[in-house]
C-alpha cells in the first residue's frame, strides 16, 4: 500500500457522491414501508360515506351513526336550544368558528350546520378523543349552573354548547368537528361527502 | 481464478433463469399461447365487461374491489356501478357472485371456484384455451365437456358468442378408447371464430390483471429502480477503483 | 488476521466520555479499519456481506409483513392477498421477502462452495465452518416455516410431507408427528406455532449464530483464494504484508457488490417475482386444501437436492437417514479432509475433479427433486420409457456419488494420494 500520489479531492468527491446517492436510495426505499401504514383499501372501503336516515329524529333528540369507526351525532335542535346559542358567545373560545379545521365552510355560521335545526358533529372531544355526553336540557347542571344545553366530556370536564362550540376554561382546545355531509333528501343525509357545488 | 469463480456464478444464475424459462413453458407446450397484454387497457375493459356479463353469476373475485378495478381500468365510479356491478355491492366492496354458493353447489355438484387467482394458479394460456375448448357432450350432467379440463362440471358460459362445438374423434386403436382429434364448430355463435378468440383473450387478460393488480405498478416502478441501481453501482465502482489504487 | 484490539481516544468530550465507559468506537475500529483482510479476495468473497444484507432485508420486510399477516388457518391466505392488494406497497414488501428468501439460499450456497474450494474450513477455521453450518441448518428451518405461512396448497402439503419425515423415527415417530403439528393434520395450531418460530424464535437463533460466526472469523482472520495465512508474513509495522484494512478497501468493494446484487434482486422483484414458479409456486396461489394434493408436489428449489435423496431411496427410514446424513456430512468436512493445502489452486487433480463432480451432482439431484427429470427422460429415451425406473437409477447413482465425495475426500487425503503443488509464501493475485 502506498498513499503517495493519491488524488484526495477526487476521493472525497466520490465518497460524498456515493453517500448522497446511496442515501437518496435508502430514503426512497423507506417510503413504501412508511406508506404501508396508511389506511389500506379495506380500511378506506369500510370508511366510505354512510347514509343516515333522520326522518324519525324528534325535536331535541340525538341519534348516533358510525362513520370511519367514529361516532357521528345528528341532533334535531329545538327552537329553545337554537335561541340560546347566541347568548353563550361571550363564554366560548371560538364563538365565530374561525378555526377552519373544525368545520367545512358551509358549516361556518352561527348554528354550525347546513340547516339550522340539524346539527351534525363528530362525537369526539377535541381534548383527547373521549365521547362527551349529551345534556340537552337548559337547566343548571352540577358542572355548570348556567347550562343552556350541550355536551359534557366525562374524561376531563370539557364542555360544549348546542353547536359543539367549546367553552372557555376547559382543557379542550377547539370546537367539536363537523364532518363533511350533505342532505340527499329532507330526511336523509350522507356523511363523508360534501354537498355538490352550489347545492348546499 | 476470478474468471473461474465468475463463470460458476453465471452458471448458477443461468440454471435458475433457464429453469424458470423451462417451467414457464411447461404445460404450455401443447397449448397455444394466450398472447394477453395487461397493459392494454381497452382489452382489460372488454374483458371486464365479459366477466361481469357472463361469469360473475357464479364466480366471485373475492380479493378484487370494484373501486380498484375502476382505478386500474380507467373507468369512473359511475361506469363501474352502472355497467359492471349487478349485485348492489358498494363501490369499495370486493366482487362476489350473484348466485348463492349453496344453489351453485346443488346445480353443478360443487361450488364454482373464486377466480381472483385463477391465472396465477393455472397460467394465462390454460385459462385462454379452457375458454375456447368447450364441446357438447350429452354424457355429462351439464351437457358440456372440455378438452383442456376433461369432465369439468361447468357449462360453456360463452356459447352464445362462440357457438356450439362438437368433438371429432380419431379412429380408435384396438381396445383403446377413441381420442378427441379436434373440435368442430357445429353451430356458429354471434361472433366469428377470430372475434371469439379475441374475446377469450380479453377475458383472460382481465383475469390476469385481477390475479395480480400490482403487476401494472411494478413494471412502471421497476424501470426507475433499475436505472437508479445502475447509476449507484457505477458510482460505487468508481469509488472502489479509486481506493484500490492504493493496493499493489 | 486476528482482530487487533485497538483503543480509540476521541477528541470530542462527549464521545470520549462514552468511549471510556462503553468502547464502542474501539470495537468498531477493531473490526473495520484495523481488521486486516487478505488483499486477494475474488468475486466469490462477496457472498458473506451479501448474506448479511439479505438477512437484514428479511428482518425488515418480515417485521412489516407481520403487521398485516394473520397466523390463522382461516385467515392466513386471504391476509397475504390483502397484503398484495389492499396494503399500500404491500406487494413490494412481500416480493422483497419472498425473493429475499430464495436469494438467501443462492448466496449461502455460493458462500459455502467458496469455503469448500478454498479450504476455508481447515485449521484454524473449523469453528467458523461449523457455526456457518449451524446457520445453514437454522436457515433451512426458518425458510421451511416461512413457506408454510401463506397457507396455500403447497404450503399445506409441504408442511404435511416434511413433518411426516419425523414419522420415520422408530417407535415414537407417529407421536412426534402429532406433537409437531398439534393436530392430526397440519392445521391452525401448526400454522400458529410455525409463525411464532418463524418470526421470533429462529431469527433470534440466526442472529446469535451470525454474531458468533463473525466473531470466530475475526479471531482467526479470513482465508483467501491462495489459502495463504497472511499473518505469517508481517511488515515492520506489525501489519500483514498481504493484508489491507477491511475499511475502506472492502467496504467500498462490497458496496459495489451490493449494487450488482440489488440490480439482480430488483429485476426479479419488479419483473419476474415468481421466477416462472421457482420462487413462488403456481399451486401456492390455491388456498390450502386438506383433501387435494397438488399434482406436482415438490419443495422449493433450495431443498430439492436433499429431497431427491429422500425420494430415490426405497425405504422411509433409510431415505430420511440418508437425507439428514447428506447435511451432517457437510459439518464433518474439516475432519474428513486431512489435506494440508487449502486452496483448490494448489491441490491435486483428484480433488479438482471430485469437487467439480460434487457440484454437478448437487445440481442434478436438485433437478430430480424439482421433478425436471420427469420431463427430460421421455425426451431422451422416448415416450415409452419407464420414467420411475430411469429416474431412480439415475438418482441413486447421484446419491452414491454425493456420499462418495466425502469418502473420497477422506481416503484421498488420509492415505496421502494427493499430489499437491507448492503453495506460494505470499498471495499471488488481486484485483
Amino acid at each position: 500500500m502506498a498513499n503517495e500520489g493519491v488524488n484526495q479531492g477526487r476521493r472525497r468527491f466520490l465518497t460524498a457522491t456515493t453517500a448522497v446517492v446511496g442515501g437518496v436510495g435508502v430514503v426512497a426505499a423507506a417510503v413504501p414501508f412508511i406508506k404501508s401504514w396508511e389506511p389500506s383499501a379495506r380500511a378506506k372501503s369500510a370508511g366510505a360515506p354512510v347514509m343516515a336516515d333522520i326522518g324519525k329524529v324528534e325535536s331535541g333528540q340525538m341519534v348516533t351513526f358510525e362513520w370511519r369507526g367514529q361516532p357521528v351525532w345528528v341532533v334535531n335542535r329545538s327552537k329553545e336550544q337554537l335561541d340560546a346559542l347566541a347568548s353563550q358567545d361571550a363564554r366560548l373560545k371560538d364563538p365565530k368558528s374561525d378555526n377552519a379545521d373544525q368545520q367545512p365552510d358551509y358549516a361556518k355560521n352561527e348554528h354550525r350546520s347546513i340547516k339550522p335545526e340539524w346539527l351534525v358533529l363528530v362525537g369526539l372531544c377535541t381534548h383527547l378523543g373521549c365521547v362527551p355526553d349529551y345534556y340537552p336540557e337548559l337547566k343548571a347542571e352540577p358542572f355548570d349552573p348556567a347550562w343552556k344545553g350541550g355536551f359534557y366530556c366525562p374524561c376531563h370536564k370539557s364542555r360544549y354548547d348546542m353547536a359543539g362550540r367549546v367553552y372557555d376554561g376547559v382543557p379542550a382546545p377547539a370546537n367539536l368537528r363537523v364532518p363533511p355531509y350533505h342532505f340527499v333528501t329532507d330526511t336523509q343525509i350522507q356523511i363523508g361527502v360534501d354537498p355538490a357545488k352550489g347545492a348546499a | 481464478m476470478t474468471k473461474r469463480a465468475l463463470s460458476s456464478i453465471v452458471l448458477a444464475l443461468g440454471l435458475v433463469a433457464g429453469g424458470g424459462a423451462a417451467l414457464a413453458s411447461e404445460g404450455g407446450a401443447e397449448l397455444p399461447a394466450a398472447n394477453t397484454n395487461v397493459k392494454d387497457t381497452a382489452s382489460l375493459q372488454r374483458g371486464a365487461r365479459l366477466f361481469f356479463n357472463y361469469c360473475v353469476g357464479c364466480h366471485s373475485l373475492r380479493y378484487q374491489r370494484y373501486s380498484r378495478t375502476a382505478e386500474d381500468l380507467g373507468l369512473s365510479e359511475q361506469e363501474v356501478m352502472q355497467n359492471l356491478n349487478f349485485t348492489g355491492a358498494k363501490f369499495g366492496d370486493p366482487v362476489v357472485a350473484s348466485m348463492p354458493g349453496k344453489d351453485a353447489q346443488a346445480w353443478f355438484g360443487k361450488a364454482p371456484p373464486d377466480l381472483s387467482l385463477e391465472v396465477r394458479a393455472k397460467g394465462a394460456d390454460w385459462v385462454y384455451n379452457y375458454l375456447r375448448s368447450f364441446y357438447l357432450d350429452p354424457s355429462r350432467p351439464v351437457g358440456w365437456n372440455n378438452t383442456v379440463f376433461p369432465n369439468a362440471s361447468m357449462p360453456n358460459p360463452l356459447w352464445e358468442l362462440q357457438g356450439v362445438q362438437h368433438a371429432v374423434y380419431a379412429p380408435a386403436g384396438a381396445g383403446a378408447e377413441a381420442a378427441i382429434e379436434k373440435l368442430e364448430l357445429a353451430q356458429p355463435g354471434r361472433l366469428a371464430p377470430a372475434q371469439f378468440d379475441q374475446a377469450a383473450r380479453d377475458l383472460t387478460a382481465f383475469l390476469q390483471y385481477v390475479a395480480e393488480p400490482a403487476a401494472l405498478q411494478r413494471h412502471r416502478i421497476g424501470v426507475w429502480v433499475l436505472l437508479y441501481l445502475a447509476a449507484f453501482t457505477f458510482i460505487a465502482w468508481l469509488l472502489k477503483r479509486e481506493y484500490w489504487k492504493d493496493v499493489h | 488476521m486476528a482482530t487487533a484490539h485497538v483503543t480509540v481516544k476521541p477528541r470530542n468530550r462527549v464521545l470520549a466520555w462514552i468511549e471510556e465507559r462503553l468502547p464502542i468506537l474501539s470495537f468498531t475500529a477493531s473490526h473495520t479499519s484495523e481488521y486486516y483482510a487478505p488483499k486477494n479476495f475474488n468475486v466469490m468473497y462477496y457472498f458473506g456481506s451479501l448474506a448479511m444484507l439479505v438477512l437484514v432485508n428479511q428482518i425488515v420486510t418480515g417485521i412489516f409483513l407481520t403487521m398485516s399477516y394473520k397466523p390463522d388457518a382461516a385467515l392466513a391466505f386471504a391476509s397475504v392477498e390483502y397484503i398484495m392488494r389492499d396494503v399500500e406497497w404491500g406487494w413490494l414488501i412481500r416480493y422483497m421477502h419472498s425473493t429475499g428468501a430464495s436469494l438467501f439460499f443462492v448466496v449461502i450456497y455460493l458462500h459455502m462452495f467458496r469455503g469448500l474450494i478454498y479450504g476455508s474450513y481447515k485449521k484454524p477455521r473449523e469453528l467458523v465452518w461449523l457455526l456457518g453450518m449451524f446457520i445453514f441448518l437454522a436457515l433451512m428451518a426458518e425458510a421451511f416455516m416461512g413457506y408454510v405461512l401463506p397457507w396455500g396448497n403447497m404450503s399445506f402439503w409441504g408442511a404435511k410431507v416434511i413433518i411426516s419425515l419425523f414419522g420415520a423415527v422408530p417407535v415414537v415417530g407417529d407421536t412426534l408427528v402429532q406433537w409437531i403439528m398439534g393436530d392430526y393434520n397440519p392445521a391452525d395450531a401448526t400454522l400458529n406455532r410455525f409463525f411464532a418460530l418463524h418470526v421470533i424464535a429462529l431469527p433470534l437463533v440466526l442472529l446469535l449464530l451470525v454474531v458468533l460466526h463473525l466473531a470466530a472469523l475475526h479471531e482467526v482472520g479470513s482465508n483467501n483464494p491462495d489459502g495463504v495465512e497472511i499473518k505469517e508474513k508481517k511488515g515492520p509495522n506489525g501489519r500483514p504484508l498481504d493484508g489491507i484494512p477491511f475499511h475502506p478497501y472492502y467496504t467500498v468493494k462490497d458496496l459495489f457488490g451490493v449494487g450488482m446484487f440489488l440490480l439482480i434482486a430488483a429485476f426479479i422483484i419488479f419483473f419476474e417475482p415468481t421466477v416462472g414458479g421457482w420462487f413462488l409456486e403456481h399451486d401456492n396461489f390455491i388456498p390450502a386444501d386438506n383433501l387435494v394434493t397438488p399434482t406436482h408436489i415438490k419443495p422449493v428449489w433450495y431443498f430439492t437436492p436433499f429431497y431427491a435423496i429422500l425420494r430415490v431411496i426405497p425405504s422411509k427410514l433409510g431415505g430420511v437417514i440418508a437425507m439428514f446424513s447428506a447435511i451432517v456430512l457437510l459439518f464433518l468436512v474439516p475432519w474428513l479432509d486431512r489435506g494440508k493445502v487449502k486452496s483448490i489452486r494448489y491441490r491435486g487433480l483428484g480433488y479438482k475433479l471430485a469437487i467439480a463432480m460434487f457440484a454437478l451432482v448437487f445440481v442434478l439431484l436438485g433437478a430430480i427433486g424439482a421433478g425436471k427429470t420427469g420431463e427430460w427422460i421421455p425426451e431422451l429415451f422416448g415416450a415409452a420409457a419407464d420414467v420411475t425406473l430411469i429416474e431412480n437409477a439415475f438418482g441413486r447413482t447421484l446419491t452414491l456419488l454425493y456420499f462418495g465425495f466425502f469418502l473420497f475426500l477422506w481416503a484421498y487425503t488420509h492415505f496421502g494420494l494427493e499430489k499437491t503443488k507448492p503453495v506460494p509464501e505470499r498471495v499471488t493475485t488481486h484485483d
